[in-house]
């Protein structure tokens, strides 16, 4: 007898205006609909803002989501500068760029770490969030905190990066590229990876243009976009490095365009590292005495794509309006297309692959029965299905349990 | 020995909750899982389901839509139990308290027992925390 | 096309429906359209130009409600952002749903924190609140002071 079941996965979801409850329609084990509640994380930075000073916004628009919190400020940044017209010192380009690009990394390491953990690769899960560590340590020798790093303000950074740090920054970047080349490797040679990713949660192109998404989603489709080129902003243009586009659009395609960018990130930081080194300790921030009257957009490049800020003034001490657009408000959107026709276990898998940071899937995420209403599997049940499906796939494989 | 230091002296299993929060503190409690502060070797475990749980870890701000799930959340979660508020959201509603949607921080809505400020905690606070708590009951 | 033919290309195709043009720094353009051209100017940025979807953004700006739709080109880095002013008596715009799944969330966001109606949505339900906050109030309109 067929039975139709409705799973919500949710409702928690910590990015900005996003965190939601997903209804998956489930026919058997086949997803056939999805449906989507929001507002759970709601918390009204968009009006916060306006009552707040330009200097004050910074530490707000921080805290929007803790991994990305130098993308958003750096996108306030950028459109504070257009509205003020500001020229910004080299020296605080180059701080600005090793900033983001460290987040990059860890960012990138983190979900590696996280679809381990989903497709039941704890030691992934484990390498992963090791070697992310260091690129922590960094980020507290350079900026006072493992996240949330007020390194930013209009016109320039905070803080200069020591003299004395160079050596330290290229040491553990060293550290952690053979490490990542390592888990690399280790994922990408997988049969059984090969089996639970190719083909799954495919977005095509055309899926990712209808969806306006942005960043590895649409990069691993095809679709070549990117901020830090297409609207050059702080250090990309002085630099060298390119944008990492993959065609398939399934889940091991956008685990090769995160890998990849991580190596990027390293280039770019070391280039970052030998400017800084050449040029004497100098000027890192212009002072701004007042913003005019105006409007400007501002965008950088997330770990998960394209940030959106814009911001209208008045000529007072703090913004009119100020919208924020989180990547992942268009990218979660494609779940539509990338969960409908997998089975309950790839979905999961198919969520995760955006990035949308992890919360979703591993807190609060229930089995309904939809006649009952009684809840079968919850979140931990999910991951299990997921993983129990991985031991089946390795069994078939290599004939034993491995 | 009273009942609540006898349940709890043995390995805890943690719940973990995150309100409307900026995914901060989430990340540092997931990092004392993994291999550099590794809370698993005392037999802590972080688990999916509430009513395993020993310790509610609320890490984020309370919004409105959020608030009738942290209480349902509480209710079905086995007592005695402690309940950790981590960050400045989780104590007072930090930056977000001026919010529209803000309903109040988690110890106006279920009693606390640990609260870890900082924002976010490191790991280090947060193993802190829970172990001066059980050094004391 | 760089920024300034852009603009000038904009005004010989949509004539009189746009009402001002301003090129805003190097490469971002401000275009004030009438209401009724959304569609239509909409319509040919996605499909002729190719132009990708950003955000919306809406505001209260006392006299009348207003929503500035942003465009990015990325081949060239240009950013369009599209200005429409909806009266405050009957706010009332055409959805751009229709035309790009993207633009879904951000119409119901805008419905539930201005209260603006976008005809033809399909699915016009509330994003954020669920029923716990806001009903009949629109916390993003300002205050009128009379």
């Amino acid at each position: 007898m067929k039975q139709k079941t409705i799973i919500p996965v949710g409702p928690y979801h910590p990015l900005q205006e996003e965190p939601e409850l997903f209804k998956l329609f489930c026919d058997g084990e086949i997803v056939t609909d999805i449906e989507w509640e929001t507002g759970y994380n709601h918390r009204g930075i968009e009006k916060i803002n306006e009552s707040k000073t330009f200097e004050q916004v910074f530490f707000v628009v921080e805290r929007i989501c803790g991994i990305c919190s130098t993308s958003h400020p750096f996108a306030f940044a950028n459109a504070m500068e257009e509205i003020a017209q500001v020229k910004v010192p080299d020296r605080a380009k180059y701080i600005r760029t090793i900033i983001a690009e460290l987040e990059r990394i860890h960012s990138h390491l983190l979900w590696v770490g996280l679809a381990g953990h989903f497709i039941g690769y704890n030691t992934v899960f484990m390498w992963a969030w090791k070697y992310r560590e260091p690129i922590l340590d960094l980020f507290e020798i350079i900026t006072g905190n493992r996240n949330s790093y007020a390194m930013f303000k209009i016109g320039g950074v905070r803080r200069d990066i020591d003299e004395k740090d160079y050596s330290k920054i290229l040491k553990i970047l060293d550290g952690v590229k053979p490490k990542a080349e390592m888990l690399m490797k280790a994922v990408i040679d997988d049969p059984v990876i090969h089996m639970r990713t190719k083909g799954i949660g495919i977005l095509t192109k055309q899926d990712i243009l209808d969806y306006c998404a942005v960043g590895p989603t649409a990069r691993a489709s095809g679709v070549d976009v990117d901020i830090r080129r297409d609207d050059p902003y702080a250090a990309y243009p002085l630099v060298n490095w390119k944008v990492i586009v993959t065609q398939e659009g399934d889940v091991f395609a956008k685990a090769v365009v995160r890998f990849l960018e991580i190596f990027e990130s390293i280039s770019i930081i070391e280039q970052c590292v030998e400017k800084l080194r050449k040029d004497p300790p100098g000027q890192i921030d212009v002072k701004v005495k007042n913003i005019p009257e105006g409007n400007g957009a501002g965008r950088a490049e997330a770990p998960r794509g394209e940030v959106f800020h814009y911001v209208i003034t008045d000529g007072s001490n703090s913004p009119v309006r100020h919208k924020i657009r989180a990547p992942s408000y268009v990218n979660v959107a494609t779940f539509k297309k990338s969960c409908v026709g997998q089975t309950i276990s790839d979905a999961t898998l198919a969520l995760a692959a955006v990035d949308p940071c992890y919360c979703c899937t591993e807190r609060m995420a229930h089995v309904y029965d939809s006649r009952t209403r009684q809840r079968v599997l919850d979140g931990r049940g999910l991951i299990q299905l997921s993983q129990q499906r991985t031991q089946t796939l390795k069994k078939n494989l290599f004939g034993k349990n491995t | 020995m009273g009942i609540k230091s006898y349940c709890f002296k043995k390995s805890l299993w943690l719940y973990h909750f995150a309100g409307a929060s900026c995914n901060n503190c989430d990340i540092e409690v997931l990092d004392c899982l993994t291999p550099r502060y590794d809370v698993e070797r005392f037999g802590m475990l972080l688990i999916g389901s509430v009513r395993h749980a020993d310790v509610l870890l609320v890490a984020g701000s309370i919004n409105k839509k959020c608030k009738s799930r942290l209480l349902e959340v509480y209710h079905q979660a086995p007592k005695p139990l402690v309940v950790v508020a981590i960050g400045a959201c989780g104590i007072t509603g930090g930056v977000f308290a001026e919010g529209n949607t803000f309903a109040g921080p988690v110890d106006k809505i279920i009693p606390v027992d640990v609260y870890i400020p900082g924002c976010p905690p490191k790991p280090e606070a947060i193993l802190a925390g829970i172990v001066n708590f059980l050094n004391k009951s | 096309m760089d920024t300034q033919e852009f603009i000038d290309f904009m005004k010989f195709k949509f004539k009189h429906n746009v009402q001002r043009a301003f090129l805003r720094y190097r490469n971002r353009v401000l275009i004030d359209i009438e209401k009724d051209a959304l569609l239509k100017v909409a319509t040919f940025l996605y499909k002729e130009l190719n132009f990708r979807f950003i955000i919306a953004t809406g505001l209260d700006n006392v006299k009348a409600f207003e929503i500035t739709y942003h465009f990015s080109n990325d081949k060239t880095g240009l950013l369009a952002n599209i200005r429409v002013s909806i009266p405050k008596k009957k706010p009332e715009v055409e959805s751009l749903t229709p035309l790009f799944v993207a633009a879904d969330w951000i119409e119901r966001e805008i419905h539930e924190l201005l209260g603006i109606n976008f005809l033809n949505h399909p699915n016009m339900r509330s994003l954020l609140s669920g029923d716990n906050w806001g009903a009949g109030e629109y916390p993003y309109r300002k205050p009128v002071s009379e």
